[in-house]
């Protein structure tokens, strides 16, 4: 417990002092809320403000972000430049240190949530989710299979250098297609048809539904399924492919 | 100290990797600190440094904050201001790692190998890429540990190194141990001593088992013909012949 603290701490301030992945990981969400919610936040998509559309969008795009993108490209380039081999050769172990890593993007993206939730009540006037206990537990379920997809894509990354390019050639365009930004409605056939197998079109439904609709979590039974399964196939992924050495050593 | 020596790809640090409980050995039984490495948990790790062959820092912390980061994983670890003047980086306490020379960044290396106060000290290849001065500064780091009670294997390709540093020395070739002994020893008996001279001005060169019967023959044999061996050198082998003869390069 004392060594799990230790490490949370120690990554919280790996984070917060890396500021290119802080800015990408942590403030993009938060940017594009802002942008996007003054240019549509009035406007009504799929029968509801765009604000409050795009809050549970911007989380959905956050969770994407923190836990997955953020996660992958800091672990391969721990991984390529041989300090995840040195954490390996400490008395830490090895599970207390996954663990302490996850909890850390896990409190990352927790208040970069609430502060889109806080931005969204100030300048857009969108009402706070009432259901929060419904809201926590998906936001935990959704970090955690986002972080599990997180990890089994390092394997999938050969070097330090590729590791933001290949990350976010996924991510970004799966961002889009999944409707955090847009609804996927009025999309062409081909494109929804991708939305519907990804995983981030139906955490973000989850979100909406839990936040904007008042839904109560386990009405979405089927949207649950779907992210916990791509979930348990990153984290298949994960223990097939997660090494502690860089590639080429 | 002990001093592995041997030229790339003489299986050096698949050796090392085998102790510091990395690799699976194929065949045969290993032993450090008492302990099989591949079985090896928590508390051989906290009797066990290790600097890898290229450098594995966080570039974002500052010297003092890598070393506090890592005395917590330790049970007993040093105090990070005491190993910063070991490894001679205390006007570089509040500097971020990026910021840092190569040379620095390997004595930061040094650094973390020894915070959690370690019996036992894995270097490979320490100054691999050093200027002359920079090598001489680490070697007498390196020297400092031994003071220390530390024990230390070295593995290096230089052999000026192993020479400097080591009390004992084995020569690695394809995988496998071809001498072991201390550099005197080495270098010393079992090798053949070149004797030189020139004699109606051609060049001679001899090596021999036995020099001093030898270099006798000569000589009498210059005298009895009243003659002078000119340029008479007799030459002990250094490492560096050793090593040539013994890797076959």
């Amino acid at each position: 417990m004392r060594l799990f603290a230790h490490e949370l701490r120690t990554e919280q301030l790996l984070f917060w002092r890396n500021r290119e992945a802080a800015f990408f990981t942590f403030f993009l969400p938060i940017i594009f809320f802002l942008i996007f919610g003054s240019i549509y936040g009035n406007n009504r998509i799929t029968g509801i403000r765009g604000a409050a559309f795009l809050e549970a969008g911007m989380i959905g795009y956050g969770v994407a972000s923190t836990t997955f993108a953020g996660l992958a490209i800091t672990m391969t380039i721990r991984r390529e430049s041989g300090v995840l081999k040195r954490i390996r050769a400490t008395p830490l172990p090895p599970a207390t240190y996954l663990v302490a890593v996850l909890a850390s993007t896990f409190v990352v993206f927790l208040i970069e949530s609430a502060l889109i939730i806080a931005i969204g009540r100030l300048l857009f006037s969108v009402a706070l989710p009432d259901r929060v206990g419904s809201l926590l537990v998906a936001l935990v379920l959704g970090a955690a299979c986002f972080a599990a997809m997180g990890l089994g894509m390092t394997a999938l990354v050969r070097s330090a250098e590729g590791s933001s390019a290949v990350v976010n050639f996924v991510y970004l365009p799966m961002a889009i297609v999944s409707g955090t930004f847009f609804s996927p409605q009025h999309y062409p056939a081909f494109l929804r048809a991708i939305a519907d197998v990804l995983p981030l079109t139906y955490f973000t439904k989850l979100t909406r539904d839990v936040m904007v609709r008042h839904h109560h979590l386990w009405s979405d039974g089927g949207a649950i399924a779907v992210v916990l399964l791509w979930g348990a196939l990153g984290l298949a992924g994960a223990i097939r492919g997660f090494r502690w050495q860089p590639r080429e050593g | 100290m002990f001093g592995l020596l041997g030229p790339n790809g003489a299986g050096k640090t698949t050796t090392v990797e085998i102790l510091e409980g990395y690799r699976r050995r194929d065949a045969g039984e290993v032993e450090v600190l008492g302990v099989d490495p591949q079985r090896a948990g928590r508390d051989w790790r906290e009797r066990l440094g290790v600097v890898l062959q290229s450098s594995s820092l966080y570039p974002g912390l500052t010297v003092h904050e890598s070393l506090r980061v890592f005395a917590g994983y330790y049970a007993s670890p040093r105090d990070p201001d005491e190993v910063m003047s070991i490894v001679g980086l205390e006007e570089k306490r509040d500097a971020r790692v990026r910021t840092l020379s190569g040379g620095q960044q390997r004595r930061l290396d040094l650094g973390l190998a020894l915070i959690g106060d370690p019996e036992l000290i894995f270097l490979d290849e320490p100054t691999t890429g050093f200027d002359p001065g920079a090598r001489r500064a680490a070697w007498d780091t390196v020297r400092g540990l031994r003071e220390l009670g530390k024990t230390i294997l070295l593995t290096t390709h230089y052999l000026d190194e192993a020479e400097q540093l080591a009390d004992r020395v084995a020569v690695l070739r394809d995988g496998a141990i071809v001498r072991a002994g201390s550099p005197s020893e080495l270098t010393g008996g079992t090798v053949e001593t070149e004797i030189r001279f020139r004699r109606n001005g051609s060049e001679h060169v001899e090596r021999t088992l036995t020099p001093t019967k030898r270099l006798h023959e000569l000589t009498a044999d210059a005298l009895a013909r009243g003659e002078e061996l000119e340029a008479l050198e007799v030459r002990r082998p250094t490492l560096e012949d050793v090593y040539l003869e013994l890797t076959g390069e």
